[in-house]
């Protein structure tokens, strides 16, 4: 569970996420929309403490991130930029994360295995490809067997198969009774994974709702173009048009 | 999926915590699994024995020669930890902004949200592991330093009187300097800001503090960071500069002050 009350970031005089309350319940994928610079990366660095809100506060699971007694295992987190030392292999980069909280050997190798980066494991990061990075992403984020996961755009760089991996991956895992928490500007993909969205639009919440209720008229992706319409900060005007025309 | 049950694996003993003794051994993983962190180490011990044993070498044709030394010989097989800036100094400066330059630092903050362990964890593996090394390091120069000079009048043994205390002591003063910059790193947040820091702090600082007019330069000259710490090499007193353990004191001091700096820093930017 997610529990976001006001949350606010300013940068100087830009204003990122704008009074944005929400709730992520367990038990279903929750996808996280919004057009580039909607403020998505910046709720989930929040939500992780990375970034201190400029007011409201978030909480998982009841409590600020920041308090919880074992974050590995709280939450699992996928960031959107990539966050590992090209320099280490994958395996002592899960080691290290992992030892954090005492998290045992035979869980790194198996989240390794899970990930199906055993045949790279032990080389180093560096000459990963995108794809094999967001796997090791993944792996990390289920480390600590956490109860939430947040993964920022984590279809980014798949291939197909890594693609149907993950969408299998992030059901199974809301299946279990986790909360996952997704985003993505990929409205498509969040169309077959996700059961319930939260959009955003210049940082302001645009819709809380199901898919199912979004797209009772049309598809998920007309239905995300009406909404943000006007928060979109650069737009071409044929796509403009073509959205237009789809509305009408 | 069946491996990634709630009950399987990592919660299995329900035992699953942070504390700071697992972020420290989160460090030491991060520290050794950087072929970075060897190659600068033994960048440092080639730095160091290679200058004291050829100012050893070179102290000995001096008095081959019948010339006067200018400094005690034991001292001069101490002489390469002035450049332990430009070896453990980096490394320090490389362990925090390394963090900051690839990304790594969202993993381990999001992994420590309280940020702070990290700090801590980081200053006590770094300097666990470089007062090995240095101490290993500058033992093993002065022992083959005064090796090459036994058979003459300079020679010095670590039982004379303050020689143990110079050659520990310095061991000490390099793991500090290694500190220092693990503090500038978490404080500049970049690689290239920190180490010309370190470089302007403990290396230009004392030159540009001779160029002043002597009355002026003798009081602050001994004050300066590497002037204090490097006052722990003396074997006799030195005029102008502090007792041995007051130097090195205040060199810690200053140590202190850096990483109280990067602590609030850590704890207040956004990572």
């Amino acid at each position: 569970m997610i529990e976001a009350h006001g949350l606010t970031k300013r940068y100087g005089g830009k204003t990122a996420v704008d009074d944005l309350s929400f709730t992520v319940r367990p038990g279903v994928v929750t996808g996280f929309l919004g057009p580039n610079g909607a403020g998505k990366s910046t709720t989930i660095r929040m939500i992780l403490g990375l970034d201190a809100p400029t007011a409201g506060r978030v909480r998982v699971n009841g409590r600020e991130y920041v308090r919880q007694a074992a974050p590995l295992c709280e939450v699992g987190a996928l960031l959107e930029a990539r966050a590992v030392h090209p320099g280490r292999s994958a395996r002592d980069h899960l080691r290290a994360l992992a030892a954090t909280v005492g998290v045992s050997r035979r869980r790194v190798d198996e989240v390794i295995g899970l990930a199906g980066l055993e045949a790279v494991a032990g080389k180093r990061v560096g000459g990963f490809s995108l794809g094999m990075g967001q796997r090791l992403g993944i792996a990390a984020a289920l480390l600590g067997d956490p109860g939430t996961l947040i993964l920022d755009e984590p279809v980014n760089g798949l291939d197909p198969e890594g693609v149907l991996w993950i969408r299998s991956l992030l059901t199974g895992l809301a299946a279990q009774g986790r909360t996952v928490f997704v985003s993505s500007h990929l409205i498509s993909e969040m169309a077959v994974t996700a059961e319930q969205v939260i959009i955003v639009g210049r940082g302001r919440l645009i819709a809380d709702t199901s898919v199912a209720a979004l797209t009772v008229d049309g598809s998920l992706e007309e239905a995300f173009m009406a909404l943000t319409r006007d928060d979109v900060e650069y737009r071409a005007d044929t796509t403009a048009g073509l959205a237009g025309t789809g509305r009408r | 999926m069946s491996g990634i049950t709630i009950t399987a694996g990592a919660h299995a003993a329900g035992q699953v915590r942070l504390t700071q003794g697992r972020v420290a051994r989160s460090e030491w993983i991060k520290l050794r699994s950087l072929r970075s962190t060897a190659w600068t180490l033994a960048a440092f011990v080639v730095v160091t024995a290679g200058t004291g044993i050829l100012l050893c070498q070179n102290a000995l044709s001096h008095l081959h020669q019948g010339k006067h030394l200018g400094t005690s010989p034991a001292v001069l097989s101490l002489y390469g930890a002035y450049l332990a800036p430009i070896t453990i100094g980096v490394l320090g400066v490389l362990l925090a902004t390394g963090e900051y330059s690839t990304g790594m630092i969202r993993a381990t903050l999001a992994a420590v949200p309280r940020r702070l362990p990290v700090l801590w964890a980081k200053l006590g593996v770094f300097a666990a592991a470089a007062v090995v090394a240095s101490e290993v390091t500058l033992l093993v120069t002065f022992l083959g330093g005064q090796a090459l000079l036994a058979h003459t009048h300079a020679g010095a043994s670590l039982a004379d009187p303050g020689v143990a205390r110079a050659v520990v002591g310095t061991g000490l003063y390099v793991t500090i300097v290694g500190l220092f910059g693990i503090a500038l790193g978490f404080l500049l947040r970049n690689t290239a800001a920190a180490i010309s820091t370190m470089f302007g702090v403990m290396l230009m600082l004392p030159v540009l503090a001779n160029l002043l007019p002597p009355d002026i330069a003798g009081h602050i000259a001994p004050y300066l960071p590497s002037n204090a710490g490097q006052a722990i090499m003396a074997i006799h007193p030195i005029p102008a500069t502090l007792a041995p353990w007051t130097g090195l004191t205040l060199f810690v001091g200053y140590a202190v002050l850096a990483s109280a700096a990067a602590a609030i820093t850590l704890i207040k930017r956004d990572a």
